[in-house]
């Protein structure tokens, strides 16, 4: 079992997404996130999803998405070279003055905006790859009281020259 | 550009698309296209009793014909009864195009009389399914639909059709092109591929042609028999592929199996070079996977690419329509020798021939074995259940004769209304339903459209007052445990019924009266004897069905039977 990414050029119309996850949960497939939104081409969405499935299963989930008719193209991003980042709100609570400064100086090491605060909370906004996320939401939750997390799911695009993932 | 109504247009894209013959369930949200209906004399409209069966006749005609079957029922309840005949016709690659009315878009969400989301409902069990919301994408839609249909892999294409948009004034244009950027299908063979597969073919020594549905419905059936006949190379088949050649072909050793025959079996499990076109290797044919053609390399032509190495991994996939592949085959081929595997699985035919447990009395086979004596052009349908497996066994198909059959779904309640289907699309045609006294009750309601088309199908209703198929598998593992198989149960009958005895409630309904009551025909047959006259009677009937019900026997099993999970060589040959 291994984690996988696929692109999925798909018609924007009603129902599109409900068929591309209803066929994940109709075949038992393992989709870990989806995201969706409209591209250059008003008629076009794009899809990227994450997985994670052997590979039998993912060859098997390929042709079923070619299969559907709104389903103009599957790109496997599983080892080509592209960008793909994901966003991430973090709203920390209940801080002290100490954990403010150390929110801050957190923020500055690991390219962290700070969009919002007062004096016992601080919104960080954060648009990473999910592994540098799932990093700073692990230091996070072990260094304060009160934080809510909310994730986009990644997003993702062919590179032109260098790759990050 | 005349403006014409929603409704118009779609009696346009019928006759356009040339259909002549259409089943229809009126109802609040479809009244508008039946008035248009009502005043186009070209477009004959039936009329089932129940929107599952209306369905089922869409597909049997369909099945028989080659056409695109069309349904149209009202929303709700309409639509939602359709939903066992999509699946039915989805798995079995059917050519629907499924219209169903629906509420005004003003109303969709708000919970309206009789809104149902249909494309919901029926998202993962259709090829294709799509609401109109604009009256300009109308004819665009229709077009599609029918295309999508019937092209590549063949199934039921939904269209929800909002009573604004078809009373709403429009283009009149059908378009007559399609250009869907994300379906485009590919019928043509990869010759590369092929040549290898062919090379794999002149190498093997036991090598098996498996023949499954696609290639029935291709057309491929005399492009296959020349194959055949070229390479000399024995064919098996599955449930859906029997009939892809004369079922009299010395070549042909019969199908696959849970309840295929013992050669048949026994050639897969041993051969070396398994050549399967048009199947999608179903867990009913494979049974468990791992001893499934243990020995041979497998070459699999399908021309839904998803049906490749989905259940069983193959060395040489090649994606196209069988009839092209089989027809760019016939230049490569070349004759084998396989006289002494011919001989194996001759030997293992005459050591276990198919057969029924009993010869005593009226027994299944014997009335299939009429069948085949008397009928050579005919169209025999079965419900699902033993009869469907007796049928499937021992019925012999030539090349004038079809078996339409609910394969993948295996849906109680097909046989009938499939059987009318195809004999509206079949006028001088025989035809035969074959069911049981379960599936029969499942749309026996159906007489009703039978006799008011006057259609005289001829019904073999096997009774043995049981769910036969379920008391098979309670008696061989379910230590005869007989829970709520018996049709003559009552209320006053013991909750443990250690078996059937004199003093069993007489058994309802009586199918002979309940035949005379619809206006059909009605003859009970308890011995042998009676099966030809019973039949001669039948035939004389030329304007109402005929029900002629069978009194067999309920210990009979089908036989030989791969019990699920076990190999397929590990059959269960006698009980």
């Amino acid at each position: 079992m291994e984690k996988r990414w696929l692109s999925l050029f798909v018609e924007n119309d009603i129902g599109v997404l409900a068929k591309i996850s209803g066929l994940f949960s109709g075949k038992a497939y393992n989709l870990e996130s989806l995201t969706v939104g409209m591209t250059e081409d008003e008629t076009v969405s794009r899809m990227t999803i994450r997985l994670i499935s052997d590979d039998e299963t993912f060859e098997q989930i390929k042709k079923q998405l070619n299969r559907c008719v709104e389903v103009i193209k599957v790109v496997d991003f599983t080892n080509t070279p592209i960008h793909m980042k994901e966003l991430l709100f973090v709203k920390v609570r209940k801080c002290s003055k100490g954990d403010l400064d150390e929110l801050f100086r957190i923020a500055e090491v690991f390219g962290v905006s700070i969009t919002d605060y007062d004096k016992e909370s601080v919104l960080m906004e954060c648009v990473q790859t999910e592994s540098k996320n799932n990093a700073l939401i692990s230091l996070l939750s072990s260094d304060f009281q009160s934080i809510e997390v909310v994730r986009g799911g990644s997003v993702a695009i062919e590179s032109i020259s260098i790759t990050e993932r | 550009m005349e403006q014409i109504r929603g409704t118009s247009l779609l009696v346009k894209a019928l006759q356009e698309e040339g259909v002549d013959t259409i089943f229809g369930y009126p109802g609040g949200l479809v009244t508008d296209i039946f008035d248009e209906l009502y005043h186009h004399d070209d477009i004959k409209v039936v009329l089932p009793r129940h929107e599952q069966a209306l369905v089922h006749e869409a597909d049997g005609y369909a099945r028989s014909t080659g056409k695109v079957g069309v349904c149209l029922v009202t929303g709700g309840p309409g639509a939602a009864n359709m939903v066992t005949g999509i699946a039915t016709a989805y798995y079995d690659s059917v050519p629907l195009v499924c219209l169903s009315g629906q509420v005004a878009s003003s109303l969709i969400g708000d919970d309206a009389f009789q809104e149902a989301d249909i494309v919901g409902i029926t998202r993962n069990i259709c090829k294709h399914g799509v609401i109109v919301n604009d009256r300009k994408n109308l004819g665009r839609i229709l077009k599609e639909a029918f295309y999508i249909a019937r092209t590549g892999k063949p199934g039921p294409v939904l269209v929800d059709l909002p009573k604004n948009v078809m009373v709403e004034l429009g283009s009149d244009e059908y378009p007559d092109k399609v250009n869907i950027r994300g379906y485009k299908p590919s019928t043509k063979v990869h010759i590369g591929q092929l040549k290898k597969a062919v090379d794999l073919l002149n190498t093997s020594q036991k090598p098996i042609f498996l023949i499954g549905g696609g290639v029935n419905i291709a057309g491929a059936q005399a492009e296959l028999t020349k194959l055949v006949e070229l390479t000399k190379i024995p064919v098996v088949t599955t449930m859906m592929g029997k009939g892809s050649i004369d079922t009299k072909h010395p070549y042909y050793l019969g199908n696959v199996g849970m309840h295929g025959n013992y050669a048949a079996n026994m050639a897969v499990t041993e051969c070396d070079l398994l050549f399967s076109i048009g199947t999608r290797f179903s867990d009913r044919v494979t049974s468990k996977i791992s001893e499934f053609a243990r020995n041979a390399k497998i070459v699999h032509i399908d021309i839904d690419s998803a049906a490749i190495s989905k259940n069983i991994k193959v060395d040489i996939p090649i994606v196209a329509d069988a009839k092209e592949a089989i027809t760019a085959m016939l230049n490569y081929v070349n004759e084998h020798e396989t006289t002494e595997w011919l001989q194996q699985l001759l030997s293992w035919q005459a050591a276990h021939p198919l057969t029924m447990q009993s010869n005593n009395g009226l027994t299944a086979k014997k009335v299939i074995d009429h069948i085949n004596e008397t009928c050579q052009d005919a169209i025999v349908v079965t419900d699902v259940g033993q009869h469907q497996m007796w049928t499937i066994q021992f019925l012999e198909l030539n090349s004038n004769m079809q078996l339409l059959t609910s394969g993948g779904m295996g849906t109680m309640g097909y046989g009938f209304p499939a059987a009318l289907g195809a004999k509206l699309g079949n006028e001088d045609k025989t035809v035969i339903c074959i069911s049981g006294d379960g599936g029969m009750q499942m749309n026996i309601q159906e007489l009703a459209t039978a006799v008011a088309e006057e259609l005289p199908v001829i019904i073999c209703l096997f009774n043995n007052s049981s769910l036969g198929m379920v008391r098979q598998v309670q008696t061989l593992f379910f230590e005869k445990n007989y829970s709520s198989i018996c049709t003559r149960r009552r209320k006053s009958c013991p909750r443990k019924c250690s078996g059937t005895s004199e003093q069993c409630p007489p058994y309802s309904p009586d199918f002979v009266a309940l035949a005379k009551a619809y206006g059909a025909e009605g003859i009970r047959v308890t011995t042998e004897g009676e099966i030809a006259s019973a039949f001669q009677q039948a035939l004389e009937n030329t304007h109402a069905p005929t029900i002629i019900e069978f009194i067999i026997d309920k210990d009979d099993l089908v036989l030989p039977m791969v019990q699920g999970g076990k190999p397929l060589y590990e059959m269960i040959l006698e009980h």
